[in-house]
């Protein structure tokens, strides 16, 4: 079993009703909205490193090459700086570069093109040029991904003005977020997560999307609000059966995007439930958490009737090894444990 | 403070081994290129001149010494075709035909400026004449430019993007991997190195070793060339002929032109008393004065006289003051201006 396909296909999701509508896995949700953009758009394309290996970036990438051609989707130099730039360039000359990367770590060499470039020449240019570009990474974790293959950076990116970021949880929105973030004429970081690749849905054929900047509701429930997206949706989803066994309903807010940040769908659950525990892929300080959190305490402080909780990674690297990681990742016992101490608050 | 001595002589042969190529051309194309020259260096003069006043509350980096890279390499080029620049800005955009009202409103920080005081001196945009982008930062006008000239590449377009950087750019290792990919899609590109010596105050032989940047240049597998930055026309005989490859589809190629800002990195004023080069550098470069040095050749050749240089210096003083007087008349932006184009729709 190459390296981590192993854990991810051990992995145990719950299986999507067929009589909802035809089911496939989250790759291939991934691929078909690729494939769709390249069709609808020529100024679409598809580029990075191993795109067109036999692995295909988790599947997300398979046949693309071979349907529309090697000019449109291409294999890159290891230069993620240079990439950057010249995706930024590209899409400030018409067209809709789709960056693709394997792990967010290899972002960070790109920050510079990021968040100094792409995510400014609007702004600086008076609103004479656009950016519409795509920077599309999956997070790692487990089997030895360890602290350089394994971060979680969208907390490093949250307070850079210009920058779109989503983090879809289902299959069905990886492929609509992923084309309204093709169609957005800003760039959209596409924050995936490893673990999620092995999930199935209910995903329709064809073109939909799904609005970038709104959050929905996963599950309804009185008593204490999660809130957070991705993979972290996941474990809350998990956390919240434990938690109707104790007879508490948790509320379940899938962010989608991270930012803009749908604050109005967060504070409406607050004020319906008074408590909140914030789940994320990622560090806890100066995140999805600590921006969420902060949001609490300055427009739902009158709605919370027990502190805020936050349920992310500590301020820690990833260890890469199997026993420490163990004692590193957060679980939905622990995401359940805090929401029943967050209720049980005197 | 001990003289550093010359370190980076002048290396070129002047201009008059050019006047069987100035012969070729019509009078009128070396007349624009005098009067492009010249204005560039009168508006530079201008804004230093004016710069202490503080109306104008932006960084400069004066291009004074260095208008014939600009010019030279402008001229090979059409309107739909691209420029990017670095911090350095003035020369290209006025060269490629930036609109120097909305310059100077832009340095004025007034809502009427070609990045409605967004960019400041050192992001001068005019899409309309081909000044598409810049960046302030070392290098990141490189790939930038490099996935402009994709964007043609993919799109079936016949334009041609000239990225202007200098001799530190090369030290950005941004800069090699955009060479490499250049060189990898053959995409048309000029990459334009204006190589004057010095980085701030650090001198190229406390950056690189010693090695010539065209080596470096053509180990990407891209054609490089080195070319008398000084003269403008050995500049716009090399840039014409990289364009017309880049447009052929030949892909890209790496010009250096050495040339010497006569003023410091940036603000107003020399800044060589400070010791780290050498006044006799300065002054040894100013002997072959890009401007003067064309004026002169175009005077022996007899496409100018004396009377048609003081008409033109009369026109472009004329139309540097209104100018500079519509950029002061013009509005400042509002609090309601600051919220605007975070997001594109």
């Amino acid at each position: 079993m190459p390296w981590d396909e192993g854990l991810v296909n051990s992995l145990v999701y719950d299986r999507p009703d067929p009589s909802e509508g035809r089911v496939v896995g989250y790759g291939q949700a991934i691929n078909e909205a690729l494939a769709l953009a390249l069709h609808d758009d020529a100024s679409v394309f598809v580029l990075g490193q191993g795109v067109d290996d036999p692995s295909a970036m988790f599947g997300t990438t398979r046949g693309l090459q071979e349907r529309f051609g090697r000019h449109r989707v291409f294999d890159t130099p290891l230069s993620e700086e240079s990439m950057m730039g010249v995706s930024c360039g590209a899409a400030m000359n018409g067209m809709r570069p789709v960056y693709m990367h394997n792990r967010p770590d290899f972002v960070l060499l790109a920050f510079n093109q990021l968040v100094t470039h792409a995510a400014k020449f609007h702004f600086m240019d008076n609103g004479q040029t656009s950016v519409p570009m795509v920077v599309w990474a999956a997070i790692g974790r487990g089997w030895g991904s360890g602290a350089q293959h394994s971060q979680a950076i969208q907390g490093l990116l949250l307070g850079v003005p210009g920058l779109k970021i989503v983090m879809p949880s289902t299959p069905y929105d990886a492929k609509g977020l992923l084309l309204s973030a093709i169609l957005d004429n800003n760039p959209v970081c596409v924050f995936e997560h490893r673990w999620l690749m092995r999930k199935d849905g209910v995903v329709p054929e064809g073109f939909y999307r799904v609005p970038i900047g709104k959050a929905i509701c996963r599950r309804p429930g009185r008593d204490v609000t999660l809130v957070g997206a991705s993979h972290a949706i996941e474990l809350a989803l998990q956390a919240a059966t434990r938690l109707a066994a104790e007879g508490i309903e948790a509320e379940i807010i899938d962010l989608r995007t991270i930012k803009p940040l749908d604050e109005e769908t967060i504070l409406e659950s607050l004020r319906k439930t008074g408590r909140l525990v914030v789940v994320d892929t990622a560090w806890m300080k100066g995140g999805v958490c600590a921006e969420v959190g902060c949001l609490a305490a300055e427009r739902g402080f009158a709605a919370l009737r027990a502190p805020v909780a936050r349920v992310g990674l500590p301020d820690i690297p990833t260890p890469a090894g199997h026993a420490l990681e163990q004692f590193y990742y957060p679980d939905a016992a622990l995401i359940a444990s805090t929401a029943i101490d967050v209720v049980r608050h005197a | 403070m001990a003289d550093v001595g010359v370190r980076y002589p002048y290396r070129g042969q002047g201009i008059r081994g050019f006047e069987a190529f100035a012969r070729a051309h019509h009078p009128d194309m070396l007349r624009m290129l005098f009067r492009s020259m010249l204005r560039i260096r009168r508006i530079e003069e201008e804004i230093e001149r004016r710069y202490r006043e503080d109306e104008m509350k932006t960084p400069i980096h004066l291009v004074i010494g260095q208008e014939a890279a600009a010019v030279g390499c402008a001229a090979a080029l059409r309107q739909d075709d691209l420029v990017y620049t670095s911090h350095r800005t003035h020369g290209a955009y006025l060269a490629k035909g930036g609109d120097l009202k909305a310059m100077l409103c832009e340095m004025h920080c007034r809502l009427n400026g070609c990045a409605g005081s967004r960019g400041g001196s050192m992001h001068l945009i005019d899409k309309r004449a081909g000044v598409a982008g810049t960046s302030a930062i070392v290098g990141g006008a490189v790939p930038i430019a490099t996935g402009a000239a994709l964007a043609a590449q993919m799109k079936g377009e016949d334009r041609v993007v000239v990225v202007f950087l200098g001799d530190a750019t090369t030290e950005e290792g941004v800069t090699s991997e955009s060479l490499n990919f250049a060189a990898l899609k053959q995409v048309p590109i000029v990459f334009f190195c204006e190589n004057n010596f010095y980085s701030v105050q650090s001198p190229l032989a406390t950056r690189q070793p010693e090695r010539d940047l065209c080596t470096w240049a053509a180990a990407h597998r891209i054609p490089a060339t080195r070319v008398d930055g000084m003269n403008v026309l050995a500049v716009y005989q090399a840039a014409t002929e990289a364009v017309a490859q880049a447009r052929s589809g030949g892909g890209p190629t790496f010009i250096e032109a050495p040339v010497y800002r006569f003023r410091a990195h940036g603000g107003a004023g020399d800044d060589s008393a400070t010791g780290y080069r050498a006044e006799g550098e300065r002054q040894a470069w100013e002997s072959v004065c890009p401007v003067a040095m064309f004026a002169e050749h175009l005077l022996r050749l007899r496409v100018l006289d004396n009377e048609a240089v003081s008409a033109l210096e009369r026109t472009i003083a004329a139309e540097i003051a209104e100018a500079f007087a519509f950029a002061l008349a013009s509005p400042l932006p509002s609090r309601d201006d600051l919220m605007r184009y975070v997001y594109a729709d």
